[in-house]
C-alpha cells in the first residue's frame, strides 16, 4: 500500500469516527471538541489533496473561530445533557425496519454509482498534478470571483448585525425599563 | 516498509468518504433533539461537501474547488453565527434546547 | 528500510533536537526569569542550588513532579486532563515551522541541503496562526472543566483576550507577507539577507517599525504575559484558569506559556530581525545569531513583566480593539501602498 493511501485511511478514519461520535454523543461540550478533531482530520485530507492553503484556512476559521463560538454558547447556556429521544414513532419496530431497509438500499445504490465513475480517475489532469500556489488562488479569487467576494463581505456584515440584534435584545429592554 | 509509490487514494475514495460524512450529518440533523447538536450536524454536512469540492478540483486540475470552499466556509461562519444567536434568544424564552418544545408555528 | 535515507534520519534528528532544546529553553527561562526579576528588584535571586543557582530549575521540576496530582471532585475528568495537554501540544507544534539556521548539508554528510527546521511548509505563517488559535482551547477547557468560579472567569477573560489580539497579530503577519512575497518563513528570512549601504542590514524591522511594535504587543498579549496578564494575576483572580491544577498539569501550563514566549520571539526574530543573518559570522554559524536575537527578545519579555504595571481588563480589551487593530490595518494599507509604488 502506498504511503498516500495509508495517510488517506488514517485521516479519513479520524474524520469519520469523530463525526459519528459528534452525532452519537449526548454531552454538547464533547460534541464540539469531537467536531474540532474531525476538522483536523479533514484538514489532513486537504493537504493530501494538494490544498495546504485551504487546510490551514479551515483550521484558522472553522476549527479556531467558529468552534470557539459554539463552545462559548454551549458554556453560556450551560447546555444540559440531552434527554433520551421521546418514545413513540421512533421506537416502533415497523418504522425501524423500513428505515434500515431504506438505508441499506441507499448505501448499495451509492456504492454502485460511485464505482461506475472510474473514468474520472484516469483523466490527464490527474496524471499531471498541479498544486496551486497562493498567488494563483488569489488571482482567481479577485478576478473571476470578485463579485462573490464582495457579496460575501456584505453577508458577513449582515450576519454580525443580525447576531447582535438577536442576542442582545434583553440589554436594550433592560435599559428602556430602568 | 512503506513506499512512496504504490496505491494512491483515488477520487472514489474521497467521494465515498464525503458521502459517509454527509449521511452522518443528515442523521444528526434528523435524529438529535438538541438544537446545538443539530447545528453541529449541519456543519458536518457542510464539511462533507467541502471535501468533495476539493477532491474534484484536484482531480480535474482546476483551482475552482478551493475557491468555492472558501466561500462555503465563510457562509458557514455567517450561518453558525446567526443560528447560535437564534438559539440564545430562544433559550431565554423557553429554558430548553429541545426543538420539540418550539411548536407555536405548527398548523 | 530504504526509506530511511540519511536525509530522513537527519530530519528526525532535527525533530528530536528541537524538542529537547525547547524543553531546555523552558527550564532556562524559569531560571532567567527569576534571576532577572531579582536583579531588577535589587536582590540576588536563586544562588544556593548549584553554582550561581543554575540548578534551580532542576530543583523546581523535581519538586513539581513529586507533588500530588489533585483533581476537584466535580471536575470533568476527561477535559480536566486534556486541557494542559492541548496547551502544551499547541505550544510545541507552533515551533515546528520555525527555522533556526541556514540550509546546510552538515559539511558533506548529506547529499542534499536540508533546512534547519522541523517542517518547511509553504504556508508557514498561516500555520503559526492556526496553531495559536488552537491553543485557546486549552485555556477555555481548563477553566470550564475545573468547575470553579475563579477558573471560569479567568479562562473566559484569557480566551477573549487571546482571540482579540489574534486579529492584530494576523494583520502584522500579513504586512510582512506583503514585503517578502512568500509565506514560507525560510524565504522570508532569506529575503532579509544583505544590507543597504553595507551598514544597515536589510531587516524588516527597519521597513516596518510599527508592524514590529504591533507584532510584539499582540504576541505578549497572546501569551498572557505582563502587562497583559490580568487573567492570571494573583491579586485579582487567585490564579485564573489554572487555579485547580497541581503538579505536572500545572507544570504543563507553565511549559506551554514559556514555549509560546519562545515561539513568539523566534518568529519575531525570523520575520523582523533577519533570523540567522548577521555580520562577522559564516553562514553555517548563523544559528548563533538566531540564539542571540531570540535571547534578546526573551530578556525584553522578562524586563517588561517586572517593570510595567498591569493593564486592567477593560483597558486591555479597549487597547486591543480600539487602538491596535486600526493601527495594524493602517500599517497593512501603508505597506501595501509602499510595495506597490516603491516596488520593495
Amino acid at each position: 500500500m502506498g504511503f498516500d493511501l495509508i495517510l488517506f485511511y488514517v485521516f479519513a478514519a479520524i474524520a469519520a469516527v469523530m463525526a459519528l461520535l459528534v452525532v452519537v454523543q449526548s454531552n454538547p461540550v464533547y460534541s464540539v471538541l469531537l467536531l474540532i478533531g474531525s476538522f483536523i482530520g479533514l484538514a489532513g485530507l486537504y493537504v493530501l489533496l494538494d490544498a495546504p492553503f485551504v487546510a490551514v484556512i479551515q483550521i484558522i476559521v472553522y476549527a479556531g473561530a467558529i468552534m470557539v463560538l459554539f463552545l462559548f454558547v454551549v458554556m453560556l447556556l450551560n447546555a444540559p445533557r440531552e434527554e433520551p429521544a421521546p418514545s413513540g414513532l421512533l421506537e416502533s419496530g415497523a418504522t425501524r425496519a423500513i428505515g434500515a431497509v431504506l438505508a441499506v438500499v441507499f448505501a448499495l445504490e451509492l456504492a454502485w454509482a460511485l464505482s461506475r465513475s472510474r473514468t474520472l480517475a484516469t483523466t490527464d489532469a490527474y496524471d499531471m498534478p498541479r498544486s496551486f500556489s497562493v498567488p494563483d488562488i488569489g488571482q482567481r479569487l479577485f478576478q473571476d470571483y470578485a463579485f462573490a467576494f464582495e457579496a460575501t463581505s456584505i453577508l458577513i456584515l449582515v450576519a454580525m448585525i443580525g447576531a447582535l440584534s438577536l442576542a442582545a435584545r434583553h440589554v436594550l429592554e433592560g435599559r428602556r425599563r430602568g | 516498509m512503506f513506499s512512496k509509490e504504490g496505491a494512491v487514494a483515488e477520487l472514489n475514495h474521497y467521494l465515498i468518504l464525503s458521502a459517509v460524512l454527509f449521511s452522518i450529518g443528515t442523521a444528526g440533523v434528523l435524529l438529535r433533539r438538541n438544537l446545538i447538536t443539530v447545528l453541529l450536524s449541519v456543519e458536518v454536512m457542510l464539511n462533507a461537501v467541502n471535501l468533495s469540492f476539493i477532491a474534484f478540483g484536484r482531480f480535474l486540475g482546476s483551482s475552482d474547488g478551493q475557491i468555492i470552499v472558501f466561500f462555503v466556509i465563510t457562509v458557514a461562519a455567517a450561518e453558525a453565527t446567526v443560528g447560535l444567536a437564534l438559539i440564545i434568544a430562544l433559550f431565554r424564552h423557553v429554558e430548553t434546547l429541545n426543538p420539540d418544545a418550539f411548536r407555536q408555528l405548527r398548523g | 528500510m530504504d526509506a530511511f535515507t540519511p536525509v530522513v534520519i537527519a530530519q528526525l534528528a532535527i525533530l528530536g533536537f528541537v524538542f529537547v532544546m525547547l524543553l531546555s529553553a523552558a527550564a532556562g527561562m524559569v531560571y532567567a526569569e527569576r534571576k532577572v526579576a531579582a536583579r531588577i528588584q535589587q536582590r540576588m535571586g536563586p544562588t544556593l542550588v548549584g553554582p550561581y543557582g543554575l540548578l534551580q530549575p532542576l530543583a523546581d521540576i523535581i519538586k513539581l513532579a513529586m507533588k500530588e496530582d489533585l483533581r476537584p471532585k466535580a471536575a470533568d475528568p476527561i477535559l480536566f486532563a486534556l486541557a494542559p495537554i492541548i496547551s502544551a501540544a499547541a505550544a510545541f507544534t507552533a515551533f515546528a515551522v520555525v527555522p533556526f539556521g541556514a540550509e546546510t548539508d552538515f559539511f558533506g554528510l548529506l547529499d542534499q541541503r536540508i533546512p534547519l527546521q522541523v517542517a518547511d511548509v509553504n504556508v508557514a505563517i498561516l500555520w503559526v496562526f492556526a496553531v495559536t488559535s488552537m491553543g485557546v482551547y486549552g485555556i477555555v477547557l481548563a477553566g470550564w472543566s475545573s468547575n470553579s468560579k475563579y477558573s471560569l472567569l479567568g479562562a473566559l477573560r484569557s480566551s477573549a483576550q487571546m482571540i482579540s489580539y489574534e486579529l492584530s497579530y494576523g494583520m502584522a503577519l500579513a504586512a510582512v507577507l506583503l514585503l517578502a512575497g512568500s509565506m514560507s518563513i525560510r524565504e522570508i528570512v532569506d529575503s532579509q539577507a544583505g544590507s543597504w549601504f553595507s551598514v544597515i542590514p536589510r531587516w524588516f524591522i527597519f521597513l516596518q517599525p510599527i508592524g514590529f511594535f504591533i507584532f510584539m504587543t499582540a504576541g505578549v498579549a497572546e501569551t498572557n504575559r505582563a502587562p497583559f496578564d490580568f487573567p492570571e494575576a494573583e491579586q485579582e483572580l487567585v490564579a485564573g484558569y489554572h487555579t485547580e491544577y497541581s503538579s505536572m498539569s500545572f507544570a504543563m501550563f507553565f511549559l506551554a506559556e514559556y514555549i509560546n514566549m519562545v515561539t513568539v520571539s523566534a518568529i519575531a526574530t525570523n520575520l523582523y530581525l533577519g533570523g540567522w543573518h548577521g555580520p562577522l559570522l559564516p553562514v553555517w554559524l548563523g544559528w548563533l545569531w538566531f540564539l542571540a536575537k531570540v535571547g534578546f527578545l526573551l530578556f525584553f519579555y522578562i524586563w517588561m513583566r517586572w517593570t510595567l504595571p498591569r493593564y486592567r481588563y477593560d483597558q486591555l480589551m479597549a487597547f486591543g480593539w480600539k487602538f491596535l487593530l486600526p493601527l495594524s490595518v493602517i500599517n497593512l494599507l501603508v505597506t501595501a501602498a509602499g510595495v506597490l509604488y516603491f516596488g520593495l
